[in-house]
């Protein structure tokens, strides 16, 4: 099913933002997840990284395709989802939920305005 | 900007309603996905699996010299159809020993039906006409249009198609050629595959594609089957070892470097290519395909580069997680040397060398 929970920030490369205080979590849309199949092997960073907006913080396999991951907000990376080395399969069962891929602190708040709504992103990939 | 029409086979219809993923496969608008590659793969390697593979090419051959021009095309031994209804693999050979395709020669009462890549047919086609000329009394017949082919694949294929054409089928050789009816379509099917299971490849005419495809998912509900896509068809073939024309073979790749050694018979007589094969036996195989299992579960894919000691060695043709098997896999060109079981390579996966070794094909090997 492909949903875009209303609380969520997207970005065009796919990854949405879930923020509370200054820590985001990042993962992959349902839409992404689809698209890509059946994901086997994510490749993350590790803690302690510091990223900017929009470089390239890690790698996603699917069956059919590979894919690099980008960061939709810049910050230093203070978790990552160990889950998902042994079940990658959760990036297509719950990517919202259990197939998170990083925490980061946020080192510019603002840069989120530019990120889009549910709605907005809903209509992006429609298009 | 001219947009090409894709072709589709007469089950595009049926694939959408099901909710299939649709790609472009030469030329071809063909179901890549249903639910899950993943899925599919298990459904045929567990229970069974059904497959449009319409998009194929079908010749007929008939006629007094059908036996010798077909011997003549081909680099397997006819002769070891001893009769008819039976079938073989073997490889149409350049003159330079290249591969022009790979394919299967049904032995039918009255003919021979060679079943060819899609990607292929007009080429193939154009091939064999080519060298038609030589017999006198001969007959080809292209029947890719109007022959529908669906592949029944899995541990239950043989049970469920003896439920549904009314006898049992599994006494039937592998590699066999038999008729039947199925829900009132007439149906060929020989005990072959693509996937390393046991199973058949069904024949039916086009116009009868759809009843035949329901009347089979019908009639495996209860084995639990699954429509399958290309995704897993070829997910499938490769963890059983199977080389796919444009990957492991092409017109300058003999079936010798590909490892299909065992299906080239030079002791046959002269055939098309043999001269060329004999050469390259003799002063050895330039580079040879491998079969290599990764560390990790980054997957080797088609075109990443083989690394020995540092040294570019080769490139992977086919690669994939071996779904069943539970490991990165790949197909691998390399020099003869580095070719022994037990080789330690590594693949270059996007900037880490991971560490790789020669293993005995196939990966997967279906219990008999």
């Amino acid at each position: 099913m492909l949903t875009y929970p209303a609380e969520l920030k997207y970005v065009k490369s796919h990854e949405y933002v879930s923020v509370e205080g200054d820590i985001a979590t990042i993962g992959i849309t349902s839409f992404a997840a689809d698209q890509l199949g059946d994901v086997t092997f994510v490749e993350l960073p590790k803690v302690g990284k510091t990223f900017k907006n929009e470089e390239k913080f890690g790698v996603i396999e699917s069956v059919k395709s590979v894919s690099d991951l980008y960061m939709p907000c810049g910050g230093e990376v203070t978790a990552v989802n160990d889950k998902l080395s042994a079940e990658p399969e959760l990036v297509n069962s719950d990517c919202y939920g259990d197939g998170w891929m990083i925490k980061v602190k946020l080192s510019n708040k603002a840069e989120l305005d530019e990120a889009m709504s549910a709605d907005a992103y809903k209509e992006f990939v429609v298009e | 900007m001219v947009a090409t029409a894709l072709q589709e086979t007469p089950l595009a219809a049926v694939h959408r309603s099901l909710g299939a993923r649709m790609v472009d496969f030469a030329g071809w608008n063909m179901p890549v996905q249903y639910k899950s590659i993943i899925q599919e793969h298990t459904a045929v390697r567990e229970r069974v699996g059904i497959f449009d593979v319409s998009h194929m090419g079908e010749f007929l051959v008939s006629g007094e010299d059908a036996h010798a021009f077909v011997q003549h095309m081909i680099a397997n031994d006819l002769n070891r159809l001893t009769q008819p209804n039976m079938a073989l693999y073997t490889q149409f050979v350049n003159e330079k020993g290249g591969t022009v395709d790979d394919l299967i020669v049904y032995r039918r009462s009255d003919d021979f039906l060679l079943v060819v890549n899609a990607s292929n047919i007009e080429k193939d086609w154009n091939w064999i006409q080519s060298y038609a000329k030589q017999f006198k009394s001969l007959k080809l017949k292209n029947i890719s249009d109007e022959t529908a082919l669906l592949a029944l694949q899995g541990p239950k294929a043989v049970q469920l198609l003896s439920d549904l054409v009314g006898r049992d089928l599994s006494t039937s050789g592998s590699f066999s050629y038999g008729e039947g009816e199925v829900d009132g379509v007439k149906i060929n099917f020989g005990r072959t595959g693509y996937t390393g299971e046991d199973g058949f490849e069904i024949f039916c005419a086009t116009s009868h594609a759809e009843k035949l495809w329901k009347a089979l998912l019908k009639g495996g509900e209860q084995y639990g089957i699954e429509p399958c896509g290309l995704g897993a068809r070829d997910t499938l073939r490769l963890e059983a070892g199977l080389p796919l024309y444009g990957h492991e073979l092409d017109d300058e790749t003999s079936p010798l470097e590909a490892g299909l050694g065992w299906s080239v018979k030079l002791d046959k007589g002269e055939f098309v290519g043999s001269a060329a094969l004999k050469k390259l036996k003799e002063k050895g195989l330039p580079k040879q395909c491998v079969c290599l299992r990764s560390e990790g579960k980054a997957q080797p894919r088609q075109s990443y580069e083989v690394y020995s000691n540092g040294q570019k060695v080769g490139d992977i043709t086919s690669g994939a997680l071996g779904i069943h098997v539970g490991y990165p896999l790949a197909f691998a060109f390399v020099k003869p040397e580095l070719a022994k079981e037990g080789t330690a390579l590594e693949v270059k996966i996007r900037e880490t060398f991971v560490p790789a070794q020669v293993v005995r094909r196939p990966w997967y090997k279906r219990a008999k």
